[in-house]
């Protein structure tokens, strides 16, 4: 199925990418030409096919519960985690007032 | 007195440890020539002072006898993988003077074996691309140039276009690649080098940046097949970091290389013989099949039926998932933020994404949010999963009957910047013969074969069973000595 | 069948509500990474890498938060799901780092369960009831955001962020705003008893999604509306009335009710849309491509199964065929601090129905005039168990034994010590209390005459004088006897 720019503003907005006029009638036209390609795995026979979870056979480890056990992955490191903020504030990360 | 830019990373390690020369001096002249290839782009930010630190430890450790298995070695990090207190972009405008406070896994364990830094290396931005022309920091220019005396600036490929293009300019013997879609293998096969992306889960993906988590594999590229199994064997491992690492032991590749295949058996997929395609590339093929009957190998023809769906199905499951994995920059925590006059939250948003993606970026995150959105979700996302059980269901049964699979690794020579970008779709085709590898999780590497009408390199892939990495090593070897591909681009930079 | 009703001008609406529960998984360290859950700390000391969703970051899973999930969905006899995955939630706010919430849409690790409400007739709610439970998934919780801090800037804390959540999905099973209340309490119980979620509401620990529709007796459903992140059991039925009552009102004066998100103001007792949700529909869930299908084995299962302890409704049983009466049997049973405590001193050996009404009327009293809890009782129900066979053997009267008690409150000492310290065993002794009788009734001739005559209600005044005298340690079946033969 094509897509209009009214769609294509809709994705961008889900996207939240803000796109100009023209952006958007360019857009149309390079989704529609990829949409329509990729629209040819309808003739596949996928009947009884499960969709892939694991590409390589392997199950899912669990961790142990415990703190900080590796500091790449622990907390405690609030100037690290603040390191790039561009808003810092009082050890919080300061955005725009949200209204609720 | 010899160029130490022409030692393979095996050379530098054994002449190191005999004690032919310092690292130091080897440090050196890789930081001259990089300081010198700054037409080539291949870098985002040089490190020559994190080179020579890391040289001079190595030369303390000869002296202490405490060396390591790649001490005095300098390499290239492609900038998707995080380094602690040095800058990581992805080579997007998003990330420009993001610097981590944290080291990926893969880098760590590099550093750990003793190797040194040159920099960090351009590439598509966050990997999304086969030119690297996408990248915010301007594209990189291939050393290669075509024998017609025209000068036109061809592609290195990508999205490791950095680390192909470096190493054949001899500004590393060797560098960190990563490969979504064939993102190792394809530019390793335009600039005439070699590059394996391993068994999915070989390498810890914990400090990428994510471009398609259930794709994205890092390797190794290197001038030869030796050094991509010496880099690989310090670049795996299990990682309990990442809840899709391998928890297996890392196999000695190096030791096991051998280039005798007597015994094994070599698929040629009758699919990927496409019609129309450069004939060079089918010669090229056909030569190849050759060298690994010489070797001992018995050649059978295999089919891999759903070939055909293998592209299609990977540009919805990639930029599905990419569109989510990208959804983490939004200007709050780190990196780009826009925020216009009277902007609220989501329109902050909104703008920092618009200005920090480039329009390929940005073309993925669209196809990929409308796959997964509101009713399409079974009809693309689910469909393209079931076909990828498809497309890995044809590799098992075709490894029934053969041991390594040959293949071209990609439809043409490098091609010329800026031709392709124009037409999205002939770009992604570029991968059509590296694609169906990623989707299955398969290990496979690029060698250079051959030379094309216009002395262009091209290359040969080998596709191998899961965690047989060293089944296709040893076939690469087994071409590399036979086509004895030696050419190099003539220095122009 | 609640006959809970609101009346509207075009007649009778029945109300229909179902609960969104997300309870905080007790753990120690995040749902996917090893960072603290402590509640209180300084803003983003407990945050990793990993829930700041810094570039190249990934999730591994906490055993510990699957085995409190499973353990609560054998709780309510629910079927655990060997195979279940995570998937991703997209959407984008500032207190959710990633983009997404990774939660579990497709493939819940909990699936069809339930759990009964009991009757409480003064609670509006005539009889027992099953609620339905449709599911219970783990996802990660969100950030919190301050509004109150700057002029012009929200701030983010992301300390909460990560913490593993369950939520506890139920069927539209619920018709009053006293059935949401005693599910919310029957639920938080059951937690409690597990162990997988603290219950505490007023730290965010259990937070309510309401679900809130209305119709004619017999209709289809009306269309519902979701308050969000509702605190309190007396909130959320303030809420359901609230809600019922306006979109009754909105319905009669021909509109409609929209689907739609909503927030509520404790404060000002109302609910409003959500603006901050409002084009958040559609949330793109896919599974979660940085995590495999998560495989549980059958030791894995037995383990969960095995450690789960008794739960109220077995422990409420048990009390009932012990002779408890059902009021005391819930009372003991609703918390989990009580009902074990209870369980201590039946071990002593006390009486279960004299022991459960010395706990339900003396102890809670005492407690809540200490403004203590069964977390810090002043006694032990060993010298509880002790003061209840003092009274049981007749050693001492009911009446001193509320003395003894209070002594044991003061001073924590055993109940025999104070009964022998300050000489509070009752006496059998007749020479004693023949010698008292005597007094009194040459002090009351008068009395004694009129008793004679047939005013046999005075016999209980001539106890009272003899108790009196005896400083209340008499045995009163003692006095009863030689106050009979004494009166002839
Ligand atoms: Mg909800
Ligand atoms: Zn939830």
């Amino acid at each position: 199925m094509a897509i209009d720019q009214a769609t294509v503003r809709k994705i961008a907005s889900l996207a939240r990418i803000a796109i100009s006029d023209a952006e958007a009638a360019a857009m149309e036209g390079e989704l529609n030409g990829i949409l329509g390609w990729v629209e040819q795995l309808g003739e596949v026979d996928v009947t009884g096919v499960e969709p892939m979870t694991a590409v390589i056979p392997n199950t899912l480890r669990l961790r142990d519960d415990i703190v900080d056990a590796d500091p790449l992955t622990g907390g405690n490191r609030r100037d690290d985690v603040l390191a790039n903020a561009p808003a810092p504030q009082h050890g919080f990360f300061g955005v725009p007032k949200v209204i609720e | 007195m010899t160029d130490f830019t022409n030692l393979t990373v095996a050379e530098i390690r054994d002449g190191h440890r005999a004690g032919d020369f310092s690292a130091v001096e080897v440090a050196e002249a890789f930081n001259a020539n990089v300081a010198g290839a700054k037409a080539l782009n291949a870098f985002i930010v040089e490190t020559p002072e994190h080179a020579i630190a890391a040289a001079k430890q190595a030369d303390a450790d000869r002296s202490a006898g405490t060396l390591k298995p790649l001490s005095g070695v300098p390499i290239g990090m492609k900038d998707l993988f995080a380094t602690n207190g040095v800058q990581t972009t992805a080579a997007s405008h998003m990330l420009e003077g993001f610097v981590p406070r944290y080291e990926s896994t893969v880098s760590q364990k590099l550093w750990d074996a003793g190797c040194g830094m040159l920099g960090k290396l351009n590439l598509d931005q966050f990997a999304m691309g086969s030119s690297n022309e996408t990248s915010y920091f301007g594209n990189v220019i291939s050393p290669w140039k075509r024998k017609d005396g025209g000068n036109a600036a061809l592609a290195p490929g990508g999205s490791s276009g950095g680390s192909s293009s470096a190493i054949a300019a001899r500004l590393c013997p060797a560098a960190t690649g990563t490969d979504t879609g064939g993102s190792i293998r394809q530019p390793a096969a335009f600039t005439g080098i070699s590059g394996i992306k391993p068994t999915y889960g070989r390498c810890s993906r914990w400090g990428i940046v994510a471009f398609a988590s259930s794709l994205d594999q890092a390797g190794p590229m290197a001038r030869d097949v030796r050094d991509c199994a010496i880099m690989l064997e310090n670049m795996a491992g299990f990682d309990p970091k990442d809840a899709t690492s391998l928890n297996m032991a890392v196999p000695n590749w190096e030791a096991a290389l051998s280039n005798d295949l007597k015994g094994k058996k070599v698929g040629i997929p009758k699919e990927y013989r496409l019609e129309g395609i450069d004939p060079d590339i089918d010669t090229m093929w056909d030569a190849g099949i050759a060298m690994l009957k010489d070797a001992g190998a018995e050649v059978v023809e295999i089919s891999l039926p759903h070939t055909k769906y293998a592209l299609p199905a990977y540009y919805i499951i990639a930029p599905a998932e990419a569109s989510s994995n990208l959804a983490r920059y939004d200007g709050v925590r780190y990196g780009l933020r826009d925020l216009p006059e009277k902007a609220g939250l989501q329109d902050m948003y909104a703008a920092t994404r618009a200005d920090g993606f480039g329009p390929e970026v940005k073309r993925r995150i669209m196809i990929g949010t409308y796959v997964l959105s509101a009713g399409f979700y079974d009809a693309y996302y689910t469909q393209a999963q079931k076909v990828r059980t498809l497309i890995a269901r044809d590799f098992e049964q075709a490894f029934a009957s053969c041991d390594v699979i040959l293949a071209p690794t990609a439809p043409s020579a490098a091609f010329g910047l800026g031709e392709k970008m124009a037409d999205p779709l002939a770009m992604y085709l570029n991968d059509v013969f590296a694609v169906p590898a990623s989707l299955a999780g398969l290990p496979a590497m690029s060698v250079p074969a051959a030379l094309n009408r216009e002395g262009l390199p091209l290359g040969l892939q080998i596709i191998g069973k899961a965690f047989d990495e060293q089944g296709v090593l040893n076939a690469g070897l087994a071409i590399e000595e036979r086509a004895g591909f030696t050419a190099r681009a003539e220095k122009w930079w | 069948m609640s006959d809970y009703r609101i009346k509207g001008e075009t007649g009778e609406w029945e109300v229909v509500i179902g609960l969104e529960v997300h309870a905080q998984v007790t753990s120690n360290a995040k749902l996917f990474s090893g960072a603290a859950t402590a509640f209180g700390a300084e803003p983003n000391t407990q945050v990793s890498l990993v829930d700041a969703a810094m570039p190249g970051m990934l999730p591994v899973p906490n055993r510990e938060c699957i085995r409190q999930a499973v353990r609560t969905g054998m709780a309510i006899e629910a079927e655990i799901n060997k195979w279940s995955r995570f998937d991703r939630k997209n959407y984008f706010y500032a207190d959710l780092p990633q983009g997404y919430q990774i939660s579990q849409l497709y493939h819940p690790l909990v699936g069809e369960g339930s759990l009964t409400i009991e009757a409480d007739e003064k609670a509006g709610l005539p009889e027992a009831k099953r609620i339905g439970i449709e599911r219970i998934h783990v996802e990660q919780d969100a950030g919190k955001l301050m509004h109150d801090q700057h002029p012009t800037m929200s701030y983010v804390d992301l300390n909460r962020s990560g913490v593993a959540l369950m939520e506890i999905v139920s069927r539209p099973d619920m018709r009053s705003p006293a059935e949401a209340g005693a599910y919310v309490r029957k639920l938080r119980s059951i937690l409690r008893y597990v162990g997988s979620c603290d219950g505490n509401m007023e730290e965010g620990s259990m937070r309510a999604d309401v679900n809130v529709s209305v119709r004619k007796p017999g209709d289809e459903f009306g269309t519902r509306t979701e308050t969000k992140n509702v605190n309190s059991v007396r909130f959320v039925m303030a809420v359901i009335e609230g809600e019922a009552k306006r979109q009754v009102a909105l319905i009669e004066s021909g509109g409609s009710v929209v689907q739609e998100t909503r927030l509520y103001d404790p404060d000002r007792n109302e609910t409003r849309s959500m603006r901050s949700k409002e084009d958040a529909h559609d949330y793109r869930y896919f599974p979660d491509p940085d995590l495999l299908p998560l495989e549980l084995d059958d030791a894995f299962l037995a383990e969960c199964r095995e450690s789960l302890p008794e739960l109220p409704d077995a422990k409420r049983a048990r009390y009932l065929a012990a002779g408890i009466s059902a009021y005391n049997a819930d009372v003991l049973t609703a918390e989990v601090e009580s009902a074990l405590w209870f369980d201590t001193l039946l071990e002593t050996g006390a009486k279960p129905a004299a022991a459960a009404n010395w706990v339900s009327s003396e102890l809670f009293g005492a407690l809540n005039r200490l403004g203590k809890s069964f977390a810090d009782c002043p006694v032990t129900p060993a010298h509880a168990g002790e003061l209840l066979g003092l009274v049981a053997d007749g050693t001492i009267s009911g009446t001193i034994a509320k003395q003894v008690f209070e002594k044991m409150l003061e001073s924590g000492d055993a109940a025999g010590v104070i009964v022998e310290r300050d000489g509070l065993k009752q006496t059998s002794d007749t020479g004693a209390i023949e010698a008292e009788i005597a007094k009194i009734l040459t002090a009351n001739a008068d009395k004694v005459e009129q008793y004679k005559g047939g005013k046999e209600a005075l016999f209980g005044f001539f106890v009272g004088q003899t108790m009196k005298a005896m400083q209340g340690k008499a045995n009163p079946q003692v006095v009863n006897e030689l106050l009979k033969k004494a009166l002839g």
